[in-house]
């Protein structure tokens, strides 16, 4: 399955997720301290220059993900020339902004696999709760299980679409959820065959 | 016990696959997906606990960069967007909705809707246009007014959620985990 990590290796790559996260929450907090529209500004022109000089893959991967902000920068632009606090305006969409493009960032220069670990890590205190191992299998499952969803899900839509003209839609959304509970069943059992899950 | 696990994972799994449901535009242009009949889903048929904890793996494997959410949105970033609320709220959502349905007697179809009603609309509004409210830096009855917009599109899937638990609680009676078992099974025993 596709991720969101950018193939364009870059010196944050190399950094440990747990501290770019731990980063990335201050960076964030910082952020709604900040009061100056030109501090913003100047934070948002940085931003995009570390991003620039990592290439223009990773720029233009970069603001793909910034993409479905676009409603809402249409909003609070619709919004602001209503009341006419343009400076205000400007000042929102910047914030949004510059939380979102941070995030993605640490989000293209961590791997998946990095990623859960600092979660696993993370949910440690709870093992009494939630056993360590149970949580990684729960992780693995899904990630195994979701393609093989989405392949019952194609099938279903196929034969719906040879039985009739009109879309399937929200029609697919029984079978698949009979498909997810059966699997469930099978794959317990199967755990279960093999000396169960922990 | 390896029954509640894969149940949770499953139904992670199925919030992923329901993102990729192509969706239907309303009206005004709103996107409406059926990512969230999955979270409702969660709440009405595996119940409050394992239909949470499903929501949160789901959450988890977002967060660490899947791009599952509907519109193949992902990553860190979730936490930050101005729907971050909806995406926070969804465990709460699922898991009222499932409180609610273990504690019903009505038959299941009324008490799915009636729980996503709860969980998936009240509840998970209180989040999301809390969310809307700081990240777009407005009040919160004015952020209420934006949220309204998604309002017709989860009455549809409310509906769908009933109608949906009740045609689980048909084909396979055993898995509505929501509803007492004639085999007790607890979630991570």
């Amino acid at each position: 399955m596709l991720t969101l990590t950018s193939p364009v290796e870059t010196p944050l790559h190399r950094l440990p997720a747990g501290a770019k996260l731990a980063g990335l929450a201050v960076f964030t907090l910082g952020l709604f301290q900040i009061s100056n529209l030109w501090v913003l500004a100047g934070l948002a022109l940085a931003l995009a220059a570390l991003q620039l000089s990592f290439g223009r893959r990773f720029a233009s991967h970069a603001l793909r993900m910034l993409k479905p902000l676009w409603p809402f920068v249409l909003v609070l632009a619709l919004w602001h020339l209503w009341t006419g606090a343009l400076a205000d305006g400007a000042f929102l969409v910047l914030r949004m902004g510059l939380a979102v493009a941070a995030a993605n960032l640490v989000t293209m220069t961590t791997r998946l696999s990095d990623m859960l670990s600092v979660f696993e890590m993370l949910a440690r205190p709870l093992s009494p709760l939630l056993p360590p191992r149970r949580l990684a299998m729960a992780f693995a499952l899904v990630i195994r299980f979701i393609p093989n969803l989405a392949e019952r899900m194609a099938l279903l839509a196929q034969a719906h679409r040879a039985r009739s003209a009109r879309r399937p839609g929200w029609r697919l959304v029984v079978p698949a959820a009979l498909a997810a509970l059966d699997a469930a069943d099978q794959a317990a059992e199967a755990l279960r065959a093999r000396g169960g899950a922990d | 016990m390896e029954r509640s696990l894969t149940h949770i994972a499953l139904f992670a799994a199925l919030i992923a696959v329901l993102g990729l449901v192509p969706q239907i535009t309303l009206g005004a242009g709103v996107p409406i997906t059926a990512q969230t009949l999955g979270v409702m889903l969660c709440g009405t048929v595996l119940g409050a606990r394992r239909g949470a904890l499903a929501v949160l793996l789901f959450m988890a494997l977002v967060a660490a960069g899947l791009p599952l959410l509907s519109g193949g949105r992902g990553g860190i970033g979730v936490f930050t967007q101005p729907s971050a609320g909806y995406f926070i709220g969804f465990p709460f959502a699922a898991f009222v909705a499932g409180w609610v349905m273990e504690r019903t007697t009505l038959p299941v179809g009324i008490a799915a809707g009636a729980a996503s009603v709860i969980g998936g609309i009240a509840v998970l509004y209180i989040f999301g246009i809390s969310g809307m409210a700081i990240v777009l830096g407005k009040t919160l009855s004015e952020a209420a007014m934006l949220g309204m917009a998604f309002l017709p599109g989860d009455v549809i899937k409310v509906v769908l959620a009933g109608l949906v638990t009740q045609a689980i609680a048909q084909a396979r009676p055993g898995s509505l985990l929501s509803r007492p078992q004639t085999l007790p099974v607890s979630a991570f025993n």
